[in-house]
């Protein structure tokens, strides 16, 4: 099998379904770049992230379009295109920024279907890069998948490796519903084996990246790396952990949690967003609820403080929950009588 | 135009408004639920507009969207279910007055947010003009929505990508209830639009041959290819911003003199049989069969089933 990164399979994955299907466009800001421009190097840049570059070249200005700066329309334009037949990717160059068009988000595609009693299909992937940890500070670097996980109509996609991020992608972009793939922008860079050709990763079913008896740890994202560091460090100490990274928040694959917590009696959730209403909170309250008879130990929930993100590298680091922090939340998960 | 279209325009136009003057009385009766907000005045522009069109050209509607639904061709006696709450409606009793939607006659649902719609009409447009099938997104809205982000940011990228859409304009006077002079701060919406570096157009919205004749231009624009076009329609609303509004903002005899004296029904009907078009009694039968269909309308809508519990989950997501 090919290795790649999580930026390659993507763009081959773009690459793959726009061939298969003459129905996927790509829609958002610099995908192509160079519209307009002096040089007459109509891709400029292929994406600021790397991820859309040779689509422009290949499938033309019709499929692949460089939109103005301009969220709301960009995701407008996305959905309205998607109710009518395409199947419409577009990419929010940082998922802050569904600060700009979360009208679009949460009053219009997450909506249609039911509001219009069934009639309506809105298969739209909206990219939405995210994640701290590259000094972008409080508008470039946010977490906000709880944000939308929280709307009944949308998927929410959290893909930590290059295979997932293919056959997850792959999935969503053939999926009928609208679906917030979210990339995190440190992530990018990670390599593994990717499978080649046509490669889909089911919604709904988490992985389980490390087996034990004593305490069940559910990481989000890039949490899932600091995750696995933390829980070997302690298997060497003796404490087993089964980590269990979820891939998609909606649909979520409560079973898998569930089934864990019942064999371990404790629980530690990994998340990179402040505390209130996030993913974290969220497992614990779903965990509290259906495995209550089963807890040993308060569960414990490691995340970002309840502030913005600084900048500061220093002030960054002391920011992120990192492997310090799980392995400590994991031994007082275990230690607790 | 030839009688039969006559006759189809004023059925259309007579439709709306006699739906939308029984929904008045029907919602003092307490058994329609939630925000209604009606169109009688208005029915020049949305019949105006959807006349010219064809049916696999696409609209997406506002709140204010019966008439614009109607004059598409929604099914009306769905259109009534659904205003009712009942599980035969149009959106299975799931939108109510404000999300009326038809995919099957390219009325791509009423939006209540105000700015809501015209991104996604220029994604139905952008997605005609990849096909090459030549048709056409509308996108309806009135003063108030003209001043939103989204309404700004749908025009700009239509004209960047020329896409083959059509904001519509219906300039009632009142964005909810304050005076489009104060919430307008362009000289007009037309001349705003222009800006935008589209084709501009005004009509007398009150008047269905100005309104369909200013939409046949701009659809010709936009079909070849030329790019979006904008539409300022000055209209008036016969009723409030939503039915129970005190309208403390309208001019004593305002209303009773715009239903006299602008009024779009009675302006057609002169005009058509002033030239020896159609007969009084021809219109009178219209008018007949139109007040017939709504009676059934109601009617029905008052025994039809209301939806199960069991529906409020389904519907969320195409796959689980």
């Amino acid at each position: 099998m090919p290795v790649m990164n999580v930026r390659q399979a993507i763009n081959e994955t773009l690459h793959q379904e726009m061939e298969r299907d003459e129905n996927v466009i790509v829609l958002g800001e610099d995908v192509s770049g160079g519209a307009g421009t002096p040089s007459g190097e109509r891709e400029a840049i292929g994406g600021i992230w790397g991820t859309t570059g040779g689509l422009l070249p290949k499938f033309g200005e019709k499929r692949v379009i460089d939109t103005p700066i301009t969220e709301s329309a960009i995701i407008g334009a996305a959905a309205g295109a998607s109710l009518v037949g395409k199947r419409a990717v577009a990419e929010l160059m940082f998922a802050d920024f569904i600060g700009v068009c979360m009208d679009q988000l949460f009053n219009q595609i997450a909506k249609f279907r039911y509001m219009f009693g069934g009639k309506a299909k809105c298969p739209v992937v909206v990219r939405l890069i995210y994640g701290a940890g590259m000094n972008s500070a409080a508008q470039h670097s946010q977490a906000l998948y709880n944000m939308l996980t929280a709307v009944p109509g949308l998927k929410v996609v959290t893909p930590t490796n290059a295979a997932d991020a293919k056959g997850l992608l792959t999935t969503a972009i053939r999926d009928d519903d609208p679906v917030m793939f979210f990339e995190h922008k440190a992530l990018y860079t990670k390599k593994c084996e990717v499978p080649e050709g046509e490669y889909l990763v089911p919604f709904g079913e988490a992985q389980l990246l490390r087996q034990g008896d004593d305490v069940s740890v559910v990481a989000i994202g890039r949490m899932a790396y600091f995750a696995e560091k933390a829980v070997d460090a302690l298997a060497e100490q003796g404490i087993g952990c089964d980590l269990i990274e979820p891939r998609t928040l909606s649909p979520l694959d409560e079973d898998s949690i569930i089934d864990s917590v019942e064999k371990t009696g404790r629980l530690v959730v990994v998340d990179e967003s402040p505390p209130r209403c996030s993913i974290a909170s969220d497992l614990a309250g779903i965990v509290a609820g259906k495995a209550f008879s089963s807890l040993k130990a308060p569960i414990e929930m490691v995340t970002a403080p309840h502030t913005p993100i600084p900048f500061a590298r220093e002030l960054e680091r002391a920011y992120l929950p990192g492997p310090d922090k799980i392995s400590a939340a994991i031994s007082k998960a275990a230690g607790y009588r | 135009m030839e009688k039969q279209d006559l006759l189809r325009v004023y059925r259309s136009m007579k439709t709306i408004r006699e739906f939308e003057e029984r929904l008045h009385l029907e919602i003092q009766t307490g058994e329609i639920a939630g925000f209604t907000h009606l169109y009688s005045g208005q029915e020049a522009s949305a019949v105006g507009v959807c006349d010219a069109l064809s049916k696999d050209d696409y609209i997406v509607s506002t709140h204010r969207g019966h008439g614009h639904c109607i004059a598409k061709g929604c099914d009306v006696k769905g259109m009534m279910l659904e205003i009712y709450g009942r599980a035969g409606g149009l959106c299975k009793g799931k939108g109510g007055s404000m999300h009326i939607a038809d995919f099957d006659v390219g009325m791509m649902g009423a939006n209540a947010i105000v700015g809501g719609g015209p991104p996604l009409a220029v994604g139905a447009a952008i997605a005609a003009g990849i096909d090459g099938n030549g048709n056409v997104a509308v996108a309806f809205g009135g003063d108030g929505s003209s001043n939103q982000g989204t309404v700004f940011e749908a025009m700009n990228l239509a004209v960047v990508l020329k896409a083959p859409a059509l904001f519509v304009f219906e300039n009632n006077g009142y964005g909810e209830h304050t005076g489009d002079e104060y919430a307008v701060g362009a000289e007009s919406i037309q001349a705003r639009s222009a800006a935008f570096g589209m084709l501009s157009l005004a009509a007398d919205g009150n008047d269905f041959f100005d309104v369909y004749e200013k939409t046949a231009q701009a659809l010709e624009h936009a079909r070849a290819g030329r790019g979006p076009v904008s539409l300022e329609l000055q209209t008036q609303r016969y009723f409030g911003h939503f039915e129970g509004d005190p309208q403390k903002y309208r001019a004593a005899g305002e209303v009773e003199k715009a239903r006299q004296e602008d009024d779009c029904l009675l302006r057609f009907r002169a005009r058509v049989t002033g030239d020896g078009s159609l007969t009084e009694a021809e219109l009178d039968a219209v008018d007949a069969e139109v007040l017939a269909l709504i009676d059934e309308a109601v009617a029905e809508a008052r025994q039809a089933p209301a939806p199960t519990p069991d529906d409020v989950l389904t519907d969320v997501y195409v796959s689980y």
